[in-house]
């Protein structure tokens, strides 16, 4: 469904992503994992039409992505959440998530209907006539998700969404995503809790200093000394 | 007279109420601070008053000559800034410079009278001449209150339409608004179409309302500011706020001027200096404007 094909990205000199490589299956789930500063995020971004890469593609559906704009990139299929949350400070929960609905939907009705659907999914269906700003970080977090679900995309890159939740809060965002990933959502996640990697991703793909050094499926990950030593820790448990 | 009196005051209201209204679809709604809305006004009446001091067309004719100017030069400085990413202060200077660069150009242009200012003729106030909008009074309150009723009902559809939604998210975070497939360029186009449309509508009024028209006094920036004022004031991003604060500001100009003449304080300067402590203190004390606490306690 997505392929990517060596993309690099330097700033001002220092090579944040070095000709990675990698391809993401129709209806698959798959995480990038490494260490801070390897690169993970800026490949996000890549994808996600923020900035292109300097060079390399990136084709999804067979259709080249790199170069576009985010919100034709959005338009085409792909969803993002941002890893430092960014809600709509001054509207409810509901209505930042209709204005994810309206790219899909023209009316209002619409638009507060399909927002609803997803707001129950994602538990915050009581809170949906609160301020953004009032709710707390594991919340914000789920209306990021909420938020890019209300575009209907296809594929959905989740940016470190399990960061700062508690063990219960991150098992039932795992389940959110099982249950959206049955109904044929592809997903690609960022993930430094390991619990939430393992419990989701089908397949593995690790970073370090800009290059993707391994790629596996989770069992394969947690045995391979290369990812070991520079990531997970020689006595990893997982 | 007094009668009359108090139906000017009422118009003038009016004509802020609308004009903050049109302002507030830029920077209330779409999160786009423009200082330089008097360009739109006097773009607006000049194009009307022009076309009626030299052909004698009436304001029906020079009302769509005046949005069209008018939207053309918002586009143009949406374009150019919108384009070259240029936000926030930056984008408020650039209004501020066209506004400039108008006046200045329009003080060159003796065909509208240059800085002499071009007079319209005033043939009769008796009768209602609707044609080509001449008449007592009571008809410009009547245009002008139709003109707000519209730009409330306007308004309000546009902020519960996908227009409203998407504005709103454009003002709270941009790159946000851009992920969830929002072409951010085009909406605010919209926005700065809409606002410069309806400001021009404005502008003619005052053509026809006041009857001349000088660069140094309608391109002024206090013209500007005074527009966003009422808007501040009231209540920015609401729909009631530009309305409120129209009346609160007008009424207390002239409340203030009538009690210090009562009182017989004629200091010169004294009234801006009252003008100013109230707004200050409002500011102070609701900095979200008049507007959202009341609507709190009428649970709207």
């Amino acid at each position: 469904m997505l392929t990517v094909n060596g993309i690099s990205k330097s700033f001002r000199g220092l090579k944040a992503v070095s000709n990675a490589s990698f391809e993401i299956p129709e209806g698959s789930i798959n995480a990038l994992i490494g260490p801070n500063g390897a690169g993970k995020t800026t490949i996000f971004n890549m994808i996600a039409g923020v900035f292109p890469p300097d060079s390399g593609s990136i084709l999804f559906q067979g259709k080249p992505v790199h170069g576009l704009r985010p919100d034709q990139v959005c338009t085409a299929g792909i969803g993002r959440t941002f890893q430092i949350v960014k809600p709509f400070a001054g509207l409810t929960v509901l209505e930042n998530v209709m204005v994810g609905a309206f790219l899909r939907e023209t009316s209002t009705a619409g638009a507060r209907r399909a927002a609803l659907e997803i707001l129950e999914r994602l538990q915050l269906a009581a809170k949906r006539d609160l301020p953004a700003s009032s709710l707390t970080l594991p919340d914000r977090k789920r209306l990021e998700v909420a938020r890019a679900l209300a575009t209907r995309p296809k594929l959905l890159l989740l940016d470190e969404v399990m960061a700062g939740l508690r063990p219960t809060e991150c098992d039932q965002m795992v389940e959110v995503f099982r249950g959206l990933n049955r109904e044929g959502l592809t997903i690609l996640l960022i993930e430094h809790v390991m619990r939430a990697v393992m419990a989701l991703a089908q397949h593995i793909g690790v970073l370090h200093h800009g290059e993707v050094i391994a790629r596996g499926t989770p069992q394969e990950i947690v045995r391979n000394p290369a990812v070991l030593e520079s990531y997970l820790g020689e006595e990893a448990e997982v | 007279m007094a009668g009359n009196y108090a139906l000017s005051v009422v118009t003038l209201i009016l004509y802020f109420a609308y004009t903050g209204q049109a302002w507030n679809v830029m920077m209330g709604f779409a999160g786009q601070l423009s200082l330089g809305h008097s360009l739109y006004v006097g773009v607006g009446a000049y194009a009307a008053g022009g076309l009626f001091f030299h052909y004698g067309i009436g304001p029906w004719a020079g009302l769509p000559l005046a949005i069209l100017f008018c939207v053309a030069l918002g586009l143009i400085i949406g374009f150019l800034a919108f384009r070259f990413g240029i936000s926030g202060v930056y984008f408020a200077l650039l209004t501020i410079a066209f506004a400039e660069f108008t006046r200045i150009g329009f003080d060159h242009l003796d065909w509208l009278g240059g800085p002499g200012g071009m007079f319209l003729k005033v043939a009769q106030r008796d009768t209602w001449d609707i044609l080509n909008f001449r008449g007592p009074p009571l008809m410009y309150y009547y245009a002008m209150l139709f003109l707000c009723g519209a730009a409330l009902a306007l308004c309000s559809w546009l902020l519960k339409s996908k227009a409203g939604y998407y504005w709103q998210a454009i003002r709270e975070n941009e790159e946000a608004a851009q992920a969830l497939g929002i072409n951010t360029f085009r909406w605010k186009m919209l926005a700065v179409a809409i606002s410069s449309a309806m400001t021009a509508v404005s502008g003619v009024f005052f053509a026809f309302y006041y009857n001349n028209l000088f660069p140094e006094q309608i391109f002024h920036i206090s013209r500007s500011i005074e527009i966003i004022l009422g808007p501040i004031i009231g209540g920015i991003g609401t729909l009631f706020g530009p309305i409120l604060g129209a009346a609160v500001l007008t009424l207390l100009s002239d409340g203030i001027t009538d009690g210090l003449a009562a009182l017989g304080w004629e200091i010169p300067g004294i009234k801006q200096v009252f003008y100013g402590v109230v707004l200050l203190a409002v500011i102070m004390f609701l900095p979200n404007g008049i507007w959202p606490p009341i609507a709190r306690k009428l649970k709207l």
